[in-house]
């Protein structure tokens, strides 16, 4: 009991501290506007300003409103017709304060060296992804999520190349590199190896997914341990977030990497000198690009730094996979098509006057019903939560960001108990064929929108085929009913999603609880929601506008009547 | 004819070698000049111009020549030559004619490659050399620097050694102030004196933003994928009250297919029709698009030109070896008469200084001016070039395993043979085997 727990006080309170709309830290705009003017940059601004969908309870934010500041380094005697990023994204909380002090001092070394041929531009966001992506939508001039930018004064030609920088301290001790980004892009496999080639030559410590190198293959060990990074990055790219402010720029065409700075519990550190030294490589290397990086892998799986998996060998496991799906769907068919013969050779034998019951007919009507049932439940998945949450809100005493989540997990929960009502309206004529025809749709249909899933982001597909391919094929009616059941339910893609969470946290050494799991669950439903709304990524569509009605439809041939 | 004698005048002096000078050369064929400027930022934008009238040629040695230096000049920012020539009349009545050469070289030192971000400056920092004597072919060699933004009383900023004169006149539409060092007066430097021009700051300028001019332009393409784009041109007139029309002439290559029902011209908002267009569409590989339009920009106010595209796939042998390079767009090119803050009056072009005629003007009130935009680089769909050589090893593959067995099991016939009594050379062996105790063939 107290203020929060009555419903109308927490609206009262809520609503006051939107409109005070304090931020708790805000960028030193003119500060840097200054410093970056006299470091000889051309320096512009840029101001955005975005209402989330419900507010953003891991960041703390609903209405933001911020301002990039960026400075561009113009190369001497060029044309300014290509240029390089280099970005600092800064959060909320200052925790990237020490790489816009790195930023500043390679942006000061850069600006007094003859050989640069792209312009460079020097990019601090603030409210680290939405800065960037306003930054980007601005500088393309395109209008994707609905963010309110101002117009950018300068710009530097199209961009070749992005690195993303977090330091959250001034020594560090590794450095991470994430290369996944939105909707399961990647960069180029070149920009990869140009960041290894320089922790060879610097002799950095450079990790892949937060683990070391493994040093001998040889042993069981090595392959052990790639095969846990590999596991990792296949969860990352699943889940389509772009893992740091590279991942957005991956949409237009720009290669794009984030190294991180970690600062552990080892003994030997690199100053920040060190960082620096490494990155002046890499931009010394970028300027020497003659045409964009495009010769080496667009995808690729990585088990470490030094080695990758190319998509000719993973790809045929997902084939396979869904090649049984197709058998499967071959094998309904046939059996269909001897039903039908079998009813119409005793039907023909007495005579033609004995009339052939109308079964395809009776087949197609009575498969219409459920498909426009689960895919109208998978468009109220999409479109109830957002737009109900004030609803929710009124009546429950709950946040907007719970109401939500737990809309979602309403509706969802809600579709298990259709099958018993569907009955109702589908007449039950030739029960046998009907979840035959039923299955043999639904397989259809899945296979379809798995094998699209991983042409675009392999890993979500691949992941979405282990778990429901095998509970798809083996659904029906006849036959152990609640075991089937329990492996429909553990694979539908909602709990595919609690699995890789606790699957993720074990593979990082860092086990979740149960408790801690949940939590981390409607965590995760939150943030992809959020992140659908703000940076069009797709999981959030794909999940419950394709794959939750397919699951429905296996749901309602394993209770078919 | 007379197209052909410039151009033997210029491969003349391309290929010159010193010394070729005529016996008694007339002095007042040369004219040189150096015009110093320095920018609020720290950079300094040097203009030489020699300007030379003959009947052959001549060659100069010594003078602001010895400044031209490639090591320091190729440590700039920004830099550009042109060539002018032309034919003047050598009378009023214009009897005879004779051929004006004039080349022009101007650079933009940047403060913080040559002066390590320090604002003072010095011919000797500039050009690592100072000026040791006059040209002796020049009947004119003058250095200017531009003093007017700052106090004559020496309270921002010294310059050293002090200037004699003064030039004042109106360039670029504003009032300016010109400290003029002649190098011809033997006060200035002699055989013990060099002339080494050095401006330091009293009191350094704050950072802020320099100042635009009136007009200036931004071109960007917009848009992400390799389908189409959209081509956008913004146009700034920083006039603070007076309109003025732009001639805007953009040529875009013909793989860009452009559509002009998409172009759309708003100033402030609201859409701007222009005067006059011109459009000529592209024609496949033959021609490309040219678009010419008359746009009345409003005061101080932002326009912007858009137009939408699509990116054309080229035939696979159009492609340049660096195909993901992108292909260039060339710069649009604005013509306008920019309104001048100080009315101008038209000077006698042949008194006053050579870099009077870089801006012409025929009409006080106003200036032309002639902007071109940044190229642009756009990549058009690519495609895989290996795929060739891919299909052929696949195909030749699949056809000399596949086919080749089909084509043996379709047609191979088996026919028996009789063994036949054998001839000549067979029985003669099996004599001889007979012969030997061993089994006959």
């Amino acid at each position: 009991m107290g203020l929060l727990s009555d419903p109308v006080r927490r609206r009262a309170l809520a609503r006051l501290v939107l409109r005070l709309n304090a931020p708790l830290w805000a960028l030193p705009v003119a500060w840097l506007e200054r410093t970056m003017r006299s470091v000889g940059l051309e320096v512009y601004t840029q101001s955005f300003s975005r209402k989330l969908p419900f507010p953003d309870e891991t960041h703390e934010r609903y209405m933001v409103s911020g301002t990039n500041v960026y400075g561009i380094l113009r190369a001497p005697r060029a044309a300014s017709t290509e240029s390089l990023v280099l970005t600092v994204p800064c959060g909320s909380d200052s925790t990237n304060s020490q790489a816009v002090g790195l930023l500043l001092a390679l942006a000061a070394h850069f600006r007094g060296q003859i050989y640069w041929a792209k312009d460079i531009i020097f990019l601090v966001t603030e409210h680290d992804l939405l800065g960037t992506e306003a930054w980007l939508e601005a500088y393309h001039d395109v209008n994707v999520t609905g963010m309110q930018s101002s117009p950018l004064q300068g710009r530097a030609g199209a961009i070749q190349a992005a690195v993303a920088l977090e330091l959250s301290s001034d020594v560090v001790t590794s450095l991470d590199v994430a290369v996944e980004g939105l909707n399961g892009q990647l960069p180029n496999l070149d920009l990869l190896n140009l960041f290894q080639t320089f922790c060879q030559k610097g002799g950095l410590l450079c990790t892949l997914q937060g683990k070391l190198q493994p040093q001998d293959w040889t042993s069981l060990d090595g392959p052990l341990q790639g095969l846990q990074t590999l596991l990792l990055m296949v969860l990352r790219q699943a889940s389509g977030r772009p893992h740091g402010s590279h991942g957005l720029f991956l949409r237009y065409r720009v290669e794009a990497l984030t190294l991180r700075g970690i600062n552990s519990f080892r003994q030997y550190k690199y100053d920040l000198v060190a960082v620096g030294k490494a990155l002046e490589g890499m931009f010394r290397k970028l300027n020497h690009l003659l045409e964009r990086l495009h010769q080496s892998f667009f995808l690729y799986l990585l088990p470490a730094l030094s080695r990758f998996v190319s998509i000719g060998l993973y790809m045929p496991a997902a084939g396979f996979l869904l090649l049984v799906l197709g058998l499967k769907a071959l094998e309904l068919w046939m059996q269909l098509h001897e039903a039908e013969v079998g009813v119409e050779e005793p039907g023909g034998a007495p005579g033609p006057s004995v009339p052939l019951p109308p079964s395809q007919g009776v087949g197609l009507a009575s498969l219409v019903a459920p498909l426009l049932i689960s895919q109208a439940m998978g468009l109220a998945l999409y479109v109830l939560p957002v737009l109900g949450q004030h609803v929710a809100t009124q009546h429950f005493p709950v946040a907007e960001a719970e109401a939500v989540v737990l809309t979602l997990l309403a509706i969802y929960a809600a579709g298990l108990a259709l099958p018993h009502n569907t009955h109702r309206v589908v007449s039950t004529q030739a029960p046998d064929r009907g979840w035959m025809a039923l299955k043999l749709v639904a397989l259809i249909y899945l296979a379809l929108q798995l094998g699209c899933i991983a042409l675009t982001n392999f890993s979500l597909g691949f992941l979405l085929a282990t778990t429901m391919v095998p509970a798809a094929a083996l659904a029906k009616p006849h036959g152990p009913r609640t075991l089937y059941a329990a492996l429909l339910v553990l694979t539908s893609p909602a709990a595919t999603l609690l699995g890789s969470l606790f699957l993720w946290r074990e593979l990082q050494e860092a086990p979740l609880s149960l408790a801690e799991g949940w939590q981390l669950f409607l965590a995760a439903l939150a943030q992809g929601v959020l992140e659908h709304h703000t940076y069009g990524a797709l999981l959030f569509p794909l999940l419950s506008l394709g794959l939750y009605p397919c699951w429905l439809l296996f749901w309602n041939v394993l209770f078919w009547k | 004819m007379a197209a052909a004698m410039p151009l033997a005048l210029l491969v003349l002096l391309l290929l010159g070698r010193r010394g070729w000078c005529l016996a008694e050369p007339p002095r007042d064929s040369l004219r040189e000049e150096l015009v110093i400027t320095p920018l609020p930022s720290g950079d300094v934008a040097a203009t030489f111009q020699f300007r030379t009238r003959w009947d052959s040629e001549l060659q100069r040695e010594g003078g602001l020549s010895v400044l031209l230096k490639a090591d320091r000049l190729f440590h700039t920012s920004y830099h550009s030559q042109a060539v002018h020539i032309r034919p003047v009349c050598r009378n009023a009545r214009c009897t005879s004619i004779s051929w004006e050469l004039r080349q022009t070289l101007s650079v933009v030192f940047d403060a913080f490659i040559t002066g390590q971000g320090k604002k003072d400056w010095s011919l000797f920092r500039m050009f690592s050399r100072t000026l040791t004597e006059p040209c002796p072919l020049a009947s004119e060699s003058r250095v200017y620097v531009d003093i007017t933004n700052y106090n004559q009383d020496n309270e921002t900023l010294e310059v050293n050694p002090p200037p004699t004169t003064t030039y004042q006149d109106v360039i670029l539409g504003t009032r300016k102030i010109y400290a003029i060092y002649d190098l011809l007066d033997t006060a200035m430097i002699n055989n013990s004196r060099n002339l080494n021009i050095q401006l330091k700051w009293k009191r350094p300028p704050e950072n802020e933003a320099p100042p635009v001019p009136f007009l200036h332009a931004q071109r960007y393409v917009s848009g992400y994928g390799l389908q189409k784009g959209e081509l956008s041109t913004l146009l700034y007139n920083t006039h603070p009250y007076r309109a003025f029309p732009v001639l805007l002439l953009d040529t875009v290559p013909w793989y860009l297919r452009l559509y002009v029902h998409t172009l759309t011209i708003t100033s402030k908002g609201k859409e701007n029709k222009p005067s006059y267009i011109h459009y000529q569409p592209a024609q496949d590989r033959l021609q490309p698009h040219l678009l010419e339009m008359l746009i009345q920009l409003p005061a101080n106010s932002v326009t912007k030109v858009s137009i939408q595209f699509e990116r054309a796939l080229l035939k696979w042998t159009e492609y340049t070896p660096d195909p993901n390079h992108g292909f260039y767009v060339s710069p649009s090119v604005l013509s306008a008469l920019v309104p001048s803050v100080v009315a101008a009056k038209p000077v006698d072009w042949e008194e006053s200084p050579l870099f009077n005629s870089l801006f012409p003007v025929s009409d006080g009130s106003n200036y032309f001016v002639r902007l071109y935009t940044e190229p642009l680089l756009v990549n058009l769909p690519t495609p895989d070039f290996s795929m060739p050589y891919n299909v052929i090893c696949l195909t030749c593959t699949v056809v000399a395993v596949c086919y080749g067995s089909f084509y043996n099991l379709l047609t191979r016939t088996f026919h028996i043979e009789e063994p036949r009594t054998g001839g000549l050379a067979k029985r003669l062996a099996n004599l001889i085997r007979r012969a030997r105790g061993v089994p006959p063939l």
